[in-house]
C-alpha cells in the first residue's frame, strides 16, 4: 500500500526517461528534477497517475542561483495526502526572462503562487489567467527577490541618507 | 482634583473679560483633540497603554477616539508604513477635514526605521505632511503623551489664518494635495 521513493521514481522515469535530469533524496524529501519543457507533462502526470496521486499542491516558487550555470529554477512541491508523501520537482532555466507554463489549470490555488513568483523573481506564466503583481506596488521597477542587487543600494532615492550616518 | 485649563491673557473687570478669538478657539481646540489611531504594528500597542488607565490620555481631552476621519482633528500614525499602505494612508489624510494635524510616532512612521528596503515607506512625510515626529522603537506611552502636548502646543498657539495662508496651500501643493 505505502508508496516508496523507489516507487514514484521508478514510475516517473519510466514515463518521461529522457526528461528527467535527476531524481534522489535531498533533506528527507524526493527531489525530481525536470527538464523545463516536460514539467507540465510531469506534473499532469504526477496528479492524474491513480498510483501516485499527488493531488495537492503544497507550494511552489522560483529560485534564483546567481553563481549557477543555469541561474533560474521554479520548484514545485506535491503532495499526496492518503498516503502523506510529499516529493519536489525543480525546474532549471537560463532566459532572462523565464517562462514556464501556468499550473492553474490543474490548481486554482496556484492562481496566486504564480503571481507571487511574477511579482518577486519575474517569471512569465503561459496560460495564466490573470498574471499581475500581488504583493508589491503595481508600479515597482524590478523583481526584488532576485540575488542581483547590491545590499546597500547606493541609488536609493528614498532614503535620507544623513539621517542614517553613512 | 480636575485641573482645569488656564484661561488666557486678556483685559478683565468685574463679571467680564475680554480676550482674542483666536486665543478663545486655540484654548477649546487645544483640549479637545480627537485623534484618529491609524496603528500598524507594534506603535499601536504603545498606543493602546497611552489610551488605558495608566498614562490616560483622557487627561489631555483626547479620550474620544474618532474612527472616522471626517470627524478626526489628529492622524495619529504608529507602526510600519508600507508603500503599498501608502496611497490608503494617504486617502485618510485627504479625508479629515481642517483644521487637522498629524504626529509620526515611532522610527518606522518617522523614517522607516529598520526596514530599510524596497518594500516600506521611508518616513510618512514623503505621502503627507507631518507635524511631530515621536522617536523611538516603539517610543514609550510617556513619549507619545509628550508627542500629543507638542501637538496640543501647536493648536494652542496656532493662528486662525494659517490654513488659509499661501504658505500652507504650498506646502499642500508640494504633496500634491489639493
Amino acid at each position: 500500500m505505502s508508496l516508496t521513493t523507489e516507487d514514484i521514481t521508478s514510475r516517473v522515469t519510466e514515463k518521461f526517461n529522457d526528461k528527467i535530469e535527476s531524481a534522489e533524496m535531498v533533506a528527507d524529501m524526493l527531489t525530481i528534477v525536470v527538464k523545463k519543457d516536460a514539467i507540465l507533462d510531469v506534473i499532469t502526470f504526477l496528479k492524474n497517475d491513480p498510483t501516485l496521486n499527488f493531488h495537492y499542491l503544497t507550494t511552489c516558487c522560483g529560485i534564483h542561483y546567481p553563481d549557477s550555470e543555469k541561474r533560474f529554477a521554479m520548484m514545485y512541491q506535491l503532495h499526496n495526502m492518503p498516503e502523506n508523501v510529499r516529493i519536489r520537482l525543480k525546474s532549471f532555466t537560463n532566459e532572462e526572462e523565464p517562462v514556464y507554463p501556468s499550473l492553474t489549470g490543474l490548481w486554482g490555488s496556484a492562481n496566486w503562487m504564480e503571481r507571487e513568483t511574477y511579482d518577486f523573481f519575474g517569471f512569465r506564466f503561459t496560460g495564466h489567467p490573470d498574471l499581475r503583481r500581488i504583493l508589491n506596488v503595481d508600479d515597482m521597477v524590478g523583481w526584488p527577490l532576485r540575488k542581483e542587487y547590491p545590499l546597500e543600494d547606493q541609488a536609493r532615492y528614498d532614503k535620507d541618507d544623513k539621517m542614517f550616518g553613512r | 482634583m480636575v485641573q482645569l485649563a488656564d484661561k488666557p491673557e486678556g483685559f478683565e473687570g468685574p463679571g467680564f473679560m475680554a480676550t482674542r478669538l483666536d486665543k478663545l478657539v486655540g484654548l477649546a481646540r487645544k483640549n479637545s483633540i480627537w485623534p484618529l489611531p491609524f496603528a500598524t504594528s507594534c506603535c499601536g500597542i504603545e498606543f493602546m497603554a497611552t489610551m488605558a488607565s495608566t498614562y490616560d490620555l483622557a487627561r489631555f481631552g483626547s479620550e474620544r477616539l474618532s474612527f472616522s476621519p471626517r470627524q478626526a482633528d489628529l492622524l495619529m500614525v504608529m507602526g510600519t508604513i508600507a508603500k503599498k499602505m501608502g496611497p490608503v494612508l494617504r486617502q485618510v489624510y485627504e479625508q479629515m477635514a481642517e483644521p487637522k494635524w498629524v504626529i509620526a510616532v515611532g522610527a518606522c512612521a518617522s523614517t522607516g526605521g529598520i526596514f530599510d528596503t524596497y518594500s516600506v515607506l521611508q518616513g510618512i512625510d514623503r505621502i503627507i505632511p507631518v507635524d511631530v515626529y515621536v522617536p523611538g522603537c516603539p517610543p514609550r506611552p510617556e513619549q507619545i503623551l509628550d508627542g500629543v502636548m507638542q501637538i496640543q502646543n501647536l493648536v494652542h498657539n496656532e493662528s486662525l489664518r494659517r490654513r488659509n495662508s499661501p504658505e500652507y496651500k504650498e506646502l499642500l501643493a508640494s504633496y500634491g494635495i489639493e
